[in-house]
């Protein structure tokens, strides 16, 4: 069992052999999957952590502001005392609500983002599923959040949760469309769905690179519709917070809010690393065909520290655009998306498929 | 027992109790919700079974639109209190009929068709490519002929809705 920070195949293959070694098949598969569970529960709790202390100190930095300053080395223990906070915060029991939905909408929500994350590649070999369909899988499991939402809102038996939940309902379920469409585009592009052979195939260029304008569009579209699809502004339309109080959770409290707070940036790191993955090759180091000396020094780089920065830097982006744009109304999220983002998304789609059939990208 | 045997049992148990759940439920929505437990445990056998395209598509049709489709519709159109009214003996006789009936014609004939046993190994028995290719040939097995009839019928149905939708209005 050797152990590489460029390619954790190998070290992946020595603990599974490890384990059906030492243990009957049954009992072997178990313990790797709880291990594979544990692993992703403390890393979605670990990034969601960090993201909501990224978005406090980047939302003050947009705003002239210093933000979170008082606890710990630049307000950075400030995240573990909220979550402290929200842990031993009363669970408030709705009166009048439906108690049973009431509780399952979190956890549909969450179930959603964390079969998402399943899918993505970290690093070379660093994966939990490699499924022939991962895109499709990706579109497929994170469509299951909206119904989350959708509950949450009806069952809090309150006008503005119910307000939200709908907007949201009609606003994802438009865009995920887009999202789809513009996936499409970039399968078009690399011939494949599967996610370590579509991050293989930007070895010598990334897709957004060598699918020239097409690919650029289908990234612009894919970005936007994206973060209507996490519910991130300008697109909080299900939460917006000036007008529905919060929108789909008003009635959540403690641990429950936490969920939701959780996955709304959670969802934001996977719309983030899909996009980082396939637009911008993922685990791929910045090759440029040909230039091998280039390339090689590239590859010192080790692969989880390239797909990292790179799906920070998108929600970086994401960050930005919430704090820089004014919230849409819905009618025009609605115009935008059906009149503008769709119609672009088709004719992009025949513009990429002509250029592969004439076989004009690298 | 193997892994999979135990998630085989699993997501029939799920199955069964959950679709007696949808149409015992008072509560429309509850039944929605039980339902979406059924459509997903069903995508959950299409995995285990390793076709992973169907199951995707399972996840994305039934899961992500028609569910959806359904739980948008209830919350147009009932408040939370609602409640539906238990049916009464006229109802339930028929129904229970109907559906012992529908029990036996189905274990009758389960049980006379002879399943050939066919196991086929691989990790990829879905291969999209081939899909794909047979959506759109024209040749022996090929669906160019129903996929286009499908685009037709749902263009109509587009044309259909806009024109009802656009006719409230004026």
């Amino acid at each position: 069992m050797d152990f590489s920070i460029y390619d954790f195949t190998s070290f992946n293959q020595g603990i599974d052999k490890f384990f059906f070694e030492n243990l009957t098949p049954f009992w072997a598969t178990v313990v790797e999957m709880t291990i594979i569970g544990l692993v992703f529960l403390i890393f979605y709790a670990l990034v969601a952590l960090f993201l909501i202390y990224a978005e406090r100190k980047v939302c003050a930095f947009m705003q002239n502001r210093v933000g979170p300053n008082r606890v710990g080395p630049y307000g950075f223990f400030q995240l573990i005392a909220d979550f402290i906070k929200l842990m031993l915060k009363e669970v408030i029991p709705i009166k009048n609500a439906d108690k049973f939905l009431f509780n399952l909408a979190p956890f549909i929500v969450v179930i959603a983002s964390f079969m998402a994350m399943a899918a993505i590649p970290f690093a070379k070999g660093l994966h939990a599923v490699d499924l022939d369909i991962g895109i499709l899988y990706v579109i497929a499991v994170s469509s299951m959040g909206v119904i989350g939402i959708l509950l949450a809102g009806w069952s809090s038996n309150n006008k503005y949760s119910l307000i939200g939940a709908m907007r949201s309902g009609a606003m994802i379920v438009s865009y995920e469309l887009s999202v789809g469409l513009s996936l499409i585009t970039i399968i078009i592009l690399s011939g494949t769905m599967q996610f370590s052979a579509i991050v293989e195939g930007q070895a010598n260029g990334w897709f957004i690179f060598k699918g020239h304008i097409p690919a650029l569009i289908a990234f612009v579209i894919f970005l936007i519709s994206s973060t209507a699809e996490a519910n991130r502004g300008p697109f909080d339309l299900a939460e917006a917070e000036s007008e529905l109080t919060a929108g789909f959770h008003t009635e959540y409290s403690g641990i429950k809010f936490a969920l939701f707070y959780m996955c709304e940036y959670m969802n934001m790191f996977i719309v983030s690393s899909i996009a980082a993955t396939v637009f911008l090759g993922g685990w791929m180091p910045f090759h440029i065909g040909g230039c091998d000396g280039f390339n090689h020094i590239m590859d010192f780089i080790p692969p989880f520290i390239w797909y990292l920065g790179k799906t920070f830097f998108l929600v970086w982006v994401m960050m930005w655009f919430k704090w820089t744009f004014p919230r849409l109304r819905i009618d025009q999220v609605l115009t935008l998306e059906w009149k503008y983002l769709l119609p672009i998304n088709l004719v992009n789609i025949l513009f990429m498929a002509f250029i592969v059939l004439m076989g004009w990208h690298f | 027992m193997t892994t999979n045997q135990l998630m085989f049992v699993i997501f029939s148990a799920v199955i069964i109790i959950f679709s007696i759940l949808t149409v015992t439920s008072r509560r429309i929505l509850r039944a929605a919700t039980y339902l979406l437990f059924v459509l997903v445990a069903t995508a959950g056998l299409y995995f285990l079974l390793q076709f992973n395209f169907l199951a995707a598509i399972q996840l994305t049709l039934y899961v992500g639109g028609i569910v959806v489709l359904i739980i948008f519709s209830i919350l147009l159109t009932s408040h939370l209190g609602d409640k539906l009214e238990a049916p009464g003996w006229k109802k339930t006789v028929p129904a229970l009929f109907v559906a012992v009936f529908g029990a036996v014609m189905c274990t009758i004939t389960i049980l006379q068709y002879n399943f050939p046993m066919e196991v086929i190994t691989g990790s990829d028995r879905t291969k999209i490519r081939e899909i794909s290719y047979s959506l759109v040939s024209t040749e022996k097995f090929g669906y160019a002929l129903p996929f286009e009839v499908i685009s037709i019928l749902l263009l109509a149905s587009m044309i259909g809705a806009i024109i009802l939708a656009k006719k409230r209005k004026d």
